[in-house]
């Protein structure tokens, strides 16, 4: 199951979709925050690397936002912010 | 034990904890009704102060802290939260130890905050809450080992359960004990706190994690019913579908459960009135007291079952942990018009008043978004607007069902209104983001805290707060405005001779007059045009003028009756309906505008406002006057 696979972002991992933290990197993505901050932010929420998680829901319209299961907790967050998260996915839900 | 002398000061504890942790139940748990709400100096944070005596008898200060995930202080909330607990507060001292509220179920994101804590050097009890929802989950906690590991006493609590606070009151004396034979830390203790970097952040995951492998069992897969109900309750389509009923039976509710109390009230009110008439000799005094004081104070008092009833469905959308999931649905189609989803929660306190919501709006921590919550939560329509809605529906719409009979009009109409502020809300904020207020959102990142069942005590206390706030206000504000409006409407008393009604003549009357020409494009009259006057105080206020101004003497339901039925006869439709689509803009409210200046710190947001609602006040009502005339034909 867990083959080496390419780190791709949260971002593009659909609704059922396991995944590993293998790193945060927010350059590139857009957002009001000062540098640093974001990454930050998402560590306070538990997205940090090691963390298994899930994408459990997707909003509507356009998948966004979604709700991604981390370890022990549920957090919402928009796509664009997921980018900003580097996965190994774990393949999906049986 | 208890009979030697107290402590010169009684020892301050502030709560800590991450939002949803149960703090606030925690802190209910401790003090019962003993607890006080006022504000920071010099902020317009809610300082929730309680008092309790602790088993061994002595009295302990408590204070309830905003809920953070860091002591970095993102929003104005969580900087009060940092500055209480390192003592930089203007006004208030270092407290001299910290409860720290961790949900247990959630340990490894909770216990961050826990070690960053432990840095300020103080002495911190933790408190594993919810520990009975923990142990269904097959939790196990090895209190001991992750007592010594943290360096911190730790003890079990359920604050929703009857003594299941024990625990901590005991820890929170063999503390005090050991820091008055130890001596209380001095507010020159060493504090090793500074601003975490993501590094930081990362140690104290780290750590975090290594402590819950040595003292926790986790099972594999907790929260089960959560995520049956969040499968169905977040689906794209069905979930908003549920969200929209949600929201259309808290309208309903609001209407139809309210009706027996405030028919209790109305009853009671009209019995203090009969009273008053016959036992006293007529005069002004009298006058004063029915036509006046009951009259007016009264219809707004009557107003009391319909605002419970609002905040008890906002409070239980957010003690159920419902709130965040209507942010999650909502915010793609709030971002559609630059808001973001946390807007969701200070809007929907602003259909209970805008006050609040314009409070909550510091949920949002980048400011452009604030502003533009801010600036239109006014549209969404407040509760202090329902009487003139009520009354002008009762009037002018008939009580018919539609659409199969499982609709009534007025019911129908009253939706309507309610729609036509979020719309035009929306457009403004549309508008808005795209031209004074650019830049890009600030991020979602929220937690979605496990369901939970509201609990009776919690949600009882944040309502007597509601109803005791409310009833200052019809005490004070509301009456001095009652009796100013009498007196106004009553002298100076019509010459001998005097043809018209009396108010004519008055003082009322004139400023009624000066205005009206003003007022007339839009369908206004003199009544209307006065009543607007008083109407800028307390919104509500409107229906007791229009009561005085048109010279009834009854009460409550019955003023609303008989006022109904004289307004149906006075007015045209087509100016009822404009005074509606006024009504959805409402300018009129300066407690509002007190609170907008003081959140955002400006002048120049309150005057935008207040030019705005009214240019849209006046354009809503004259167009929808015009064209009402011209499809009635009036």
């Amino acid at each position: 199951m867990s083959q080496l696979q390419e780190r791709v972002s949260l971002a593009s991992l659909a609704k059922g979709a396991r995944a590993e933290i293998v790193g945060l990197d927010e350059t590139g993505v857009p957002t009001p925050l000062e540098a640093g901050e974001l990454e930050r932010r998402l560590i306070e929420m538990g997205l940090v690397e090691g963390a298994k998680v899930q994408v459990l829901h997707e909003g509507f319209p356009k998948r966004d936002p979604i709700a991604v299961r981390v370890d022990d907790h549920t957090v919402a967050l928009r796509r664009a912010e997921a980018q900003a998260v580097m996965v190994i996915p774990a393949g999906d839900e049986a | 034990m208890s009979d030697q002398s107290p402590p010169k000061t009684s020892p301050r504890i502030a709560l800590v904890g991450n939002p949803n942790s149960g703090k606030t139940a925690v802190f209910n748990a401790l003090t019962g009704s003993r607890q006080k709400v006022a504000n920071y100096a010099g902020v317009t944070v809610e300082k929730k102060e309680g008092l309790f005596v602790s088993p061994a008898g002595t009295r302990v200060r408590i204070i309830d802290l905003p809920g953070t995930y860091s002591l970095r202080a993102r929003s104005p909330d969580e900087a009060v939260t940092r500055d209480v607990v390192l003592g930089r507060m203007q006004g208030e001292t270092i407290p001299d130890a910290i409860v720290f509220v961790a949900d247990a179920t959630n340990l490894k994101q909770n216990l961050r905050l826990a070690l960053e804590l432990r840095r300020l050097g103080r002495p911190i009890i933790l408190a594993l809450n919810m520990m009975d929802a923990a142990e269904k989950q097959g939790m196990a906690v090895d209190a001991s080992e992750l007592s010594a590991e943290l360096g911190m006493p730790v003890v079990g609590t359920i604050a929703i359960e009857k003594g299941g606070v024990q625990g901590l009151l005991d820890q929170i004396d063999r503390t005090i004990q050991v820091a008055e034979t130890e001596g209380w830390v001095g507010s020159q203790a060493e504090c090793g706190w500074s601003e975490p970097s993501s590094h930081d952040l990362r140690d104290y995951h780290r750590e975090v994690e290594r402590i819950l492998g040595r003292a926790v069992q986790v099972p594999p897969k907790p929260h089960g019913l959560t995520r049956k109900l969040d499968s169905v309750l977040l689906h794209p389509l069905l979930g908003l579908t549920i969200l929209m009923l949600v929201l259309f039976l808290m309208f309903q509710g609001v209407f139809s459960w309210a009706k027996y109390p405030m028919d209790l009230i109305d009853a009671g009110l009209s019995g203090l009135n009969a009273f008053i008439l016959d036992s006293m000799a007529d005069g002004p005094l009298r006058s004063l007291l029915t036509d006046g004081i009951i009259a007016g104070v009264g219809t707004v008092v009557m107003f009391l079952p319909q605002i419970l009833v609002l905040f008890l469905f906002i409070q239980l959308l957010e003690d159920t942990g419902y709130m965040a999931r209507a942010a999650f649905l909502l915010d793609k189609l709030m971002g559609g018009v630059g808001l973001h989803g946390r807007a969701f929660i200070p809007l929907l306190s602003s259909f209970a008043c805008a006050v609040p919501g314009v409070m909550a709006a510091r949920v949002i921590e980048n400011r452009a978004d604030r502003i533009a919550t801010i600036m239109i939560a006014p549209l969404m329509t407040c509760s202090a607007r329902l009487p003139v809605y009520t009354l002008l529906i009762a009037a002018f719409v008939p009580n018919k069902t539609v659409l199969g009979g499982w609709v009534g009009l007025p019911g129908l109409v009253m939706f309507c209104l309610y729609a036509a502020g979020i719309v035009a809300g929306l457009l403004v904020a549309f508008v808005m983001k795209r031209t004074v207020l650019k830049g890009d959102r600030e991020p979602l990142l929220m937690e979605l805290p496990a369901y939970r069942m509201p609990r009776p005590k919690n949600v009882g206390l944040a309502l007597l707060d509601r109803a005791k706030a409310f009833l200052t206000r019809a005490g004070t504000t509301i009456f001095a405005m009652m009796v100013l409006v009498w007196f106004l409407a009553s002298f100076p008393a019509p010459p001998d001779g005097a043809t018209d009604v009396a108010i004519r003549y008055s003082a009322a009357g004139a400023i009624g007059h000066a205005l009206a020409p003003l007022l007339a494009p839009v369908g206004f009259n003199w009544q209307i045009a006065l009543a607007l006057v008083p109407g800028m105080a307390a919104r509500e206020v409107v229906v007791g003028v229009l009561g005085t101004v048109y010279a009834l003497s009854d009460t409550g339901e019955a003023l609303h009756n008989s006022l109904g039925a004289v307004l149906a006869q006075s007015w045209s439709l087509s100016t009822a309906l404009a005074l509606l689509a006024w009504y959805v803009f409402a300018p009129q409210c300066l407690a509002t505008l007190t609170v907008v200046r003081r959140e955002l710190n400006s002048r120049f947001w309150p005057v935008a406002m207040f030019v705005f609602l009214t240019s849209l006040a006046y354009g809503g009502a004259y167009a929808t006057f015009h064209i009402s005339r011209w499809l009635l034909g009036e």
